[in-house]
Order: C-alpha cells, then sequence, then structure tokens
C-alpha cells in the first residue's frame, strides 16, 4: 500500500514538474508547481513527517506560490511567452542533462548512500512527529534556529531595498 | 505511514472522483451551445474590459514578500507551542529573542511606510 502511493505521489510529482516545464503560458506552470508542491507534501505524509507537510503546504504551496505568480504579473510575461521559447539546441541539451543525472541516481547507489550518510539522525517519534522536530529545534539546533530570524530579517530589509524608489 | 490517515486517503479519492465523474456526465450528458457571449471572460457581469494579464504595482510584491516572512516566523510558533512546557522559561527567551530580531524587521517596514497602501515613498 505504501509503495503504491509512493510510486503514485512521486510519478504525479515527476509529471507536473515536466509539464511546469513544458507549458508555455507562465501562469499554467505556476499550477503545475502547486501540483509539485502538494504531491511533496503527500510524500512526507507518506514518510510520517507530518509538520514538514503541513509547513510545504503552508510556506510553499501558500505563500511562495502568491509571491511567484505576483512575480508573473509584474513581469507581465505573456507577450514574450508567445514569441519565444526555448531554443531546440537548449531543449536538447537541457533533456540530455536530465536523463544523465536520471542515470546517475539509478545506477549510482553510491550518491544515494552518501546522500543517507548526509541526512541528519532520524526524527521518528511514532504519533506525530512534531514534537520531535520542537525537541532537536529548540536544544540541539537551537543557534541555527535563532540565526533564522536574522535571516528572515535580511530579507524583509532586501524586499523593501530592492523594490524601493531610487533617490 | 500512519495508519490514521486511511480516511483522508478515502475522502481524497472519493472527491476526485466525484469531480472527474461530473465534469465527464456533463460534458456527456449536457448541450454544447458555445457563442461568443458565452465564451466571454466572466467579470460578475460586466463587460470585460481588456485582457487580465496587465502589469501589477511593486506593491504586491513587497506584500507577498512580506507576508512569507511573517509566515515562516508563524511556522516555527507550531513546534515551539507543543513542547512550550517542558521547555519552561528557556523556551521564552529563545522565542522572544526570535521574534525580537524579526519585530526589528516588522518596526523597520512600518517606519518605512511599506504597510500604506495609498501613498508616497515605495
Amino acid at each position: 500500500m505504501e509503495q503504491q502511493l509512493f510510486w503514485l505521489w512521486g510519478g504525479i510529482a515527476v509529471i507536473s514538474a515536466v509539464m511546469m516545464i513544458l507549458k508555455r503560458n507562465p501562469v499554467h506552470s505556476a499550477l503545475c508547481l502547486v501540483v509539485v508542491f502538494v504531491s511533496l507534501a503527500l510524500l512526507y505524509v507518506l514518510l510520517g513527517a507530518e509538520f514538514l507537510a503541513a509547513v510545504q503546504v503552508i510556506v510553499y504551496a501558500g505563500a511562495i506560490m502568491v509571491l511567484f505568480l505576483f512575480v508573473i504579473m509584474l513581469l507581465n510575461l505573456e507577450t514574450e511567452v508567445r514569441s519565444q521559447g526555448l531554443s531546440r539546441v537548449a531543449f536538447k541539451a537541457c533533456s540530455l542533462a536530465g536523463t544523465g543525472l536520471l542515470l546517475l541516481l539509478l545506477l549510482g547507489g553510491g550518491a544515494v548512500k552518501a546522500l543517507r550518510a548526509m541526512a541528519p539522525e532520524q526524527v521518528s517519534g511514532v504519533p506525530g512527529n512534531t514534537q520531535a522536530v520542537a525537541e532537536l529545534l529548540f536544544t540541539k539546533y537551537l543557534l541555527p534556529f535563532e540565526v533564522t530570524s536574522i535571516l528572515l530579517l535580511a530579507a524583509i530589509v532586501g524586499a523593501l531595498v530592492l523594490a524601493g524608489k531610487r533617490d | 505511514m500512519n495508519e490514521g490517515y486511511i480516511p483522508i486517503l478515502f475522502m481524497l479519492a472519493l472527491a476526485t472522483a466525484f469531480c472527474v465523474v461530473v465534469v465527464i456526465l456533463s460534458r456527456l450528458v449536457g448541450k454544447r451551445q458555445d457563442s461568443s457571449e458565452k465564451l466571454m471572460a466572466y467579470e460578475c457581469g460586466n463587460i470585460p474590459t481588456g485582457n487580465a494579464r496587465q502589469r501589477f504595482p511593486i506593491k504586491f510584491y513587497i506584500i507577498a514578500m512580506l507576508f512569507i516572512v511573517f509566515d515562516i516566523e508563524a511556522m516555527f510558533l507550531y513546534p515551539w507551542a507543543v513542547i512550550y512546557k517542558s521547555l519552561k522559561l528557556f523556551g521564552l527567551i529563545e522565542m522572544v529573542l526570535f521574534v525580537g530580531i524579526l519585530l526589528i524587521g516588522f518596526i523597520y517596514i512600518w517606519k518605512k511606510g511599506a504597510l500604506e497602501w495609498g501613498s508616497r515613498n515605495i
């Protein structure tokens, strides 16, 4: 059951990611990206990471997609999109690179092992691991958590400075 | 996977199936008579004026950006609230520090006038 569901959500994620790239209309691409985010959230649920799934939907599918849509509106991409797409050479190069990466991941089990070794210790408190995440976040990873606030502060100032009028 | 999610999965499947069935049924059973009035973009009954794609003011972008930042801040409050009792005073100090730093940013945008919609500055 779990295996089948993984392939279902994973398949939906990959297909909508490909659709996102191939769609000419940027708003359609944005919609495909929402589908990718939601299916990733479902994959997180499958892993037992409910908190991460909720964050994925609230932050990515919610806030970040709103920003993307505003940026699409801001740039008014439509006229450009109609006239020029991805060039044939670029398309071929991208698909080659993508296939290569896929092969590398499938064949090179070493890469997967290396990624596993890099991952921090598993957080798998049985019902609802929000508590386990919280305990790690506020004890062991306290400094990164506090530094995040400075990062967010930089984001606030940066957004205002970039978008503000030049004097 | 947690067994508790089976009902949610069932509901998801049911909702998807319902949408698909209704759309296909209305295609099969219903009559389709397209006219230019019917295919016009619906703007609450008014006659549409131009394309929906217009350049938006940059203010929308700033609001979206600030929304993301404070959304992430709120996300950090959830795990904190879950174990708040076991952290005791230490947890409170941690969070006051975190929120305090972001409060500086909030005061900054307020003073800068980024939250005013109508006027000046940005």
